[in-house]
């Protein structure tokens, strides 16, 4: 499970089969957020419900699928030069179409998320991953990876979402959780509460790492003969 | 229907609703280039920079846009400026200080998806300020940005010389300092209630 | 055209044609893409309007079952259509289609940022008869009780807005109060720890109630005699 490391173009040899770690990749060892650090902006500010961010990242998921795929059949017709502006204009356009759609789907949701929905097309990961893969990957497998991408998000969204909303309103996907003499921890829905509990998963993932690799080195060292 | 004082929104701007510590906008550049201070404050002034050029031309670009009913074009404009507004301000940079410009590296073409220059642009428009008033709201989220990337790198300098344990380092301290930081800030909230 | 961002050396320039050809294209599809979902969601979109403002009407006015929106300008009251400008309102009809009130939007800054309301008036009893909050970025747990209170909410089922007597304004102001301090029935009592909200909620109905009130009293007989075909029914 260990073999694939960081980054996935360096398989540039005419890899075009779709392996089983095209999706895996976003979803655990390069999850956009907590890997890649990408696309923070929304995992702080749409998270303080779980159905907000639940929303959040289907919306960017739609937009990543439909200017990935868009970029990756072009690809080979789009000049060096203008490359970034041409990958933005197509995300720009998507994200158009979603905010649209939103708005006709449930005005609600769409007031609970604000302009974030339009920034979509400011989320680094998305301009990111076209340009480190989907312009170099045919469709069907740039497809694929975005879609473990997308959901590999989402499941972020979801972890901060679902923390800052049992945590600040004592419910979930808005049914009460906890009896009425629960005191709700506001400032986990408010802006403190987003950092704060980005900064416990980040913290959590990272010690779960770090315990890896000692348990790792300690099984190279007990292998290996003396040395050093 | 009230309008606001100049004064009002730029301080709001700055301090209370601060883009990055309460709005959390133009987060990527807040981690990435709050390293050091040298770097960070530079950063801000190119973004503060940025904002200034895209919030007036957004301002007459969305004017266009209502006059001839085509408001659906507006966040492709609105992209299609600020990428050209940070490759005015690259442009510049290399030819005042190509040492700068070296040195913030990436981060400079990254201003584009710094969803805080977007994000004033859209907000400017949802408030429908005029052109003066979305001069002084430009300038207060520039400066709130830059004081709170400036602040979060003074942080983090005095930190590297601190003790920590090792799994905190990295970006889950700088997320807990945000959280601090934004905390704090809360405190400016009702200014001009 | 700008290179944006690579230190990657490009061999040669290829053709800028080339170049052109591809952005008009990109273009060309992209617009063509949003046009198309726009004008398809457009209607969509303008029916959810609708609903949620008939939704707020027909709440903070009792007894009403539809409504349909004219706009004050310059003095004289029009169909939306009509003008550009000016302020709107929603006239709300009773079961029988007679004019039974008016209701408007307010805005005022809060704690955190506006808040955004729609209040209903109706001129038999010369008040207030309720208000909805549209849009709030309070204290979650304390400045939103201003939606929940309902000690609070409890204020505005009569909350008396009568006409001075000069036509131009309210008679009293109305004001929200330290909590418990209310002795006018212009007045609202606030939330103890939710001061500054509660005085926003005030001064957004009073900010709105100061200027269209007094012009609806102006047309009142033009209301209610020549009753006006409200475009939406309710159930």
């Amino acid at each position: 499970m260990s073999q694939s490391s960081n980054n996935s173009n360096t398989e540039q040899v005419a890899e075009d089969k779709i392996t089983s770690s095209t999706f895996m990749e976003g979803i655990w060892e390069n999850n956009p957020v907590f890997v890649m650090l990408l696309g923070l902006c929304p995992v702080l500010a749409v998270t303080n419900s779980t159905i907000n961010a639940l929303a959040m990242g289907l919306a960017t998921m739609f937009v990543l699928l439909a200017s990935g795929g868009l970029v990756s059949i072009l690809r080979n017709h789009i000049p060096k030069q203008v490359r970034i502006a041409t990958y933005i204009i197509i995300i720009a356009t998507f994200v158009t179409i979603v905010d649209y759609l939103i708005q006709a789907i449930s005005l609600e949701l769409y007031n609970a998320l604000g302009a974030f929905i339009q920034l979509i097309v400011a989320n680094c990961m998305i301009l990111g991953r076209a340009e480190a893969f989907a312009s170099r990957n045919p469709p069907m497998k740039t497809f694929v990876n975005n879609l473990g991408m997308g959901i590999g998000f989402t499941i972020a969204l979801l972890c901060l979402g679902t923390v800052r909303e049992m945590l600040g309103s004592g419910t979930l996907l808005g049914f009460p959780l906890f009896g009425a003499t629960f005191e709700p921890w506001v400032v986990m829905i408010l802006p403190p509460g987003g950092f704060f509990v980005l900064g416990g998963w980040l913290l959590l993932f990272d010690w779960l790492k770090n315990r890896k690799e000692e348990q790792a080195k300690l099984a190279e060292i007990q292998e290996a003969p003396l040395g050093n | 229907m009230e309008t606001e004082s100049l004064s009002f929104i730029f301080f709001n701007a700055f301090l209370a609703n601060n883009f990055v510590l309460a709005l959390f906008l133009g987060l990527c550049p807040f981690v990435g280039v709050s390293g050091k201070l040298d770097t960070a404050f530079p950063m801000g002034v190119a973004t503060m920079f940025v904002m200034l050029v895209s919030s007036v031309s957004a301002y007459f670009i969305n004017w266009i846009l209502m006059s001839f009913d085509i408001e659906f074009l507006r966040l492709i404009s609105y992209i299609a400026l600020i990428a050209s507004a940070v490759q005015l301000v690259e442009m510049t940079l290399k030819k005042l200080s190509p040492a700068l410009f070296r040195s913030l590296g990436i981060f400079l073409p990254l201003i584009t998806t710094n969803c805080a220059i977007l994000g004033l642009a859209l907000f400017q428009t949802f408030k429908e300020y005029n052109f003066l008033q979305a001069f002084v709201y430009a300038l207060g989220a520039g400066a709130g940005f830059t004081l709170a990337i400036v602040l979060m790198a003074g942080l983090r300098e005095r930190l590297q010389l601190a003790k920590l344990p090792s799994a905190s380092k990295g970006l889950a301290m700088s997320m807990m300092l945000g959280g601090m930081l934004s905390l704090a800030f809360m405190g400016f909230a009702g200014l001009g209630a | 055209m700008s290179d944006m961002t690579n230190t990657q050396a490009a061999p040669q320039q290829p053709a800028s044609t080339a170049m052109i050809v591809t952005l008009s294209l990109i273009a060309a599809l992209s617009g063509f893409l949003v046009v198309s979902v726009y004008q398809f969601t457009k209607p969509i979109i303008a029916e959810n309007k609708r609903l949620a403002i008939e939704q707020a009407v027909l709440q903070v006015i009792p007894e009403s079952t539809a409504y349909q929106p004219m706009v004050l300008d310059n003095g004289k009251l029009m169909k939306p259509g009509e003008t550009e400008g000016g302020i709107t309102i929603y006239v709300a009809y009773d079961k029988n289609k007679e004019f039974i009130g008016v209701a408007a939007d307010g805005q005022a800054q809060g704690y955190q940022d506006k808040i955004q309301l729609i209040y209903g008036y109706k001129p038999a009893c010369e008040c207030i008869t309720g208000k909805k909050i549209i849009k709030l970025a309070e204290t979650p747990g304390l400045g939103d009780k201003i939606i929940t209170d309902a000690k609070f909410n409890a204020n505005f089922d009569a909350l008396s807005a009568k006409i001075h007597k000069s036509g131009t304004k309210l008679a009293h102001k109305i004001v929200a109060t330290n909590p418990g301090k209310k002795n006018f029935p212009w007045q609202i009592d606030s939330i103890s720890g939710a001061t500054i909200s509660s005085v926003a909620v005030g001064k957004a109905i009073n900010d709105s109630a100061q200027v269209i009130l007094p012009q609806v009293n102006r047309f009142l007989a033009k209301l209610k005699e020549e009753r006006y075909e409200p475009v939406i029914q309710q159930q």
